[in-house]
């Protein structure tokens, strides 16, 4: 059967992997490549790189660290940040992404997620929605989760599966970096509405909380994070041999 | 040199970087000649059949592959690659293959129940079966329960000789396929970790001696 998959996030700004990162036997523990290595030879599932990096300069860096990465690691590489156009799109694909993740630049032009659809494929357009609780329901929060866009959730991302989007990131604001677990409310409102895989973001502190998210929603694909991998909190393996034991399907 | 083939599926970087990473020699190319001079042949291939199809089949590079895998030059199919090896597919209409394989390549909606995601996305473990002796050439696909990385909507539908493994997806899918010198596999190797890569691998150790099949 179809395994669970446990991906780790990296945010990349000007070459460099930001959040601190604390691991041993790693010689440059802010280096992507490295880092990316480093998690596929560990249990890793797939990678994000995000690209939080402002400067056209900046933007260079990033897909020359993106080529090399796709030069050493054979796992699916998904990419994201500053996608405004398919013309973005190709420029990540052609340096070895797989899929591209779109957020604000699928709010500010709408047809975005068809066009790319058509061209490069479901498979490879994930929507990644930032939402949080406002005055009662769920919204889309754009600009790295700055600005409220008053779009309600649930239906907005509908609205991108149905448009072509073939993945789902669902990060929720709320429960983003508090560590007590993922938004399993935010996830179930989602995972009832739409039938392609739902990557859930934002909460996770310890393995545990894994456990909680599959055993709670099983329509839920994946988990992503970011620091609590980052530092050690949580090593992919040990959590992966933790879901074993609790019955998820797990690939080892 | 083993070549892979270019004919506007899709992007390649990742496929030639996997060959490059187990040490083997790759060029992306559209020229028949480089078909001709190679010792083995990569049909790569994401996006939809009938597309792909009518790019391969304009690329004026059919003859030439299929002239060099008849004269026993081991070809891999990989993903949408592996589909266009059967006669034909059911996606979107009705769109006719290399027939390199006899089969048909279907919607997984047709077998998988209900209430399941499709594509299927993600990794799934192989099970490897009792490769008929009847389809000759060497095996490539050997470990039973490794997993591996799927995007994919459609599915082969063949003889079950041809099948060497199938995945599980709420029914048995066709992950892999082998006709003599001719592979396929559903799977993405260039995104399947070490397993992936010892698949390629294994895929370069088969015989590429010519031989008329």
């Amino acid at each position: 059967m179809i395994t669970k998959r446990i991906i780790p996030c990296l945010d990349v700004r000007d070459g460099r992997v930001v959040k601190g990162v604390n691991f041993e036997n790693l010689n440059d523990v802010n280096s992507p490549v490295e880092l990316a290595k480093f998690y596929s030879d560990n249990g890793a599932d797939e990678l994000v790189f995000y690209d939080i990096t402002a400067s056209s300069d900046g933007r260079k860096i990033f897909t020359d660290i993106l080529r090399e990465t796709a030069r050493n690691v054979f796992i699916p590489l998904t990419v994201g940040g500053g996608i405004s156009s398919v013309k973005d799109f190709e420029r990540v694909l052609s340096c070895g992404s797989d899929k591209v993740s779109v957020n604000t630049g699928a709010i500010k032009n709408p047809a975005l997620i068809s066009e790319a659809a058509k061209l490069y494929g479901s498979q490879c357009v994930v929507i990644s929605a930032d939402v949080k609780r406002v005055d009662g329901e769920f919204r889309i929060f754009a600009r790295g989760g700055r600005d409220d866009t008053g779009i309600e959730a649930i239906n907005w991302i509908k609205k991108c599966v149905d448009d072509g989007a073939g993945e789902v990131v669902l990060n929720s604001i709320d429960t983003d970096g508090i560590k007590k677990g993922f938004d399993l409310e935010m996830l179930k409102a989602v995972c009832d509405v739409i039938n392609v895989p739902v990557i859930a973001s934002g909460g996770a502190g310890s393995i545990e909380d894994f456990i909680t998210l599959f055993k709670t929603l099983p329509k839920v694909d994946a988990g992503l994070a970011a620091s609590i991998f980052h530092f050690g909190e949580v090593s992919i393996k040990n959590l992966k041999e933790r879901m074993r034991s609790e019955n998820i399907s797990v690939r080892l | 040199m083993i070549a892979i083939i270019n004919y506007g599926v899709g992007n390649l970087f990742s496929l030639e970087s996997s060959f490059n990473a187990i040490g083997k020699n790759v060029k992306v190319t559209s020229d028949p000649e480089d078909l001709k001079k190679s010792e083995r042949i990569i049909l790569p291939g994401v996006g939809a059949f009938e597309d792909a199809a009518k790019k391969l089949k304009s690329s004026g590079l059919v003859e030439t592959l299929l002239d060099e895998v008849k004269r026993g030059k081991p070809l891999l199919g990989i993903c949408l690659g592996m589909q266009m090896l059967f006669t034909k597919s059911y996606e979107f209409g009705e769109h006719e293959g290399l027939n390199l394989i006899p089969g048909t390549v279907r919607y997984i909606g047709e077998v998988i129940p209900e209430g399941l995601k499709i594509p299927q996305i993600g990794w799934n473990a192989l099970q490897v079966g009792g490769r008929s002796e009847e389809v000759g050439g060497q095996s490539i696909i050997k470990n039973n329960g490794e997993y591996v990385y799927f995007v994919h909507s459609y599915a082969a539908f063949c003889d079950e000789k041809f099948i060497t493994a199938t995945t599980n997806y709420g029914a048995d899918l066709t992950a892999s396929v082998q006709n003599k010198n001719i592979y396929g596999v559903q799977f993405h190797p260039e995104k399947s970790g070490n397993v992936g890569l010892n698949i390629l691998r294994e895929f370069c150790a088969v015989s590429a001696d010519r031989q008329e099949v």
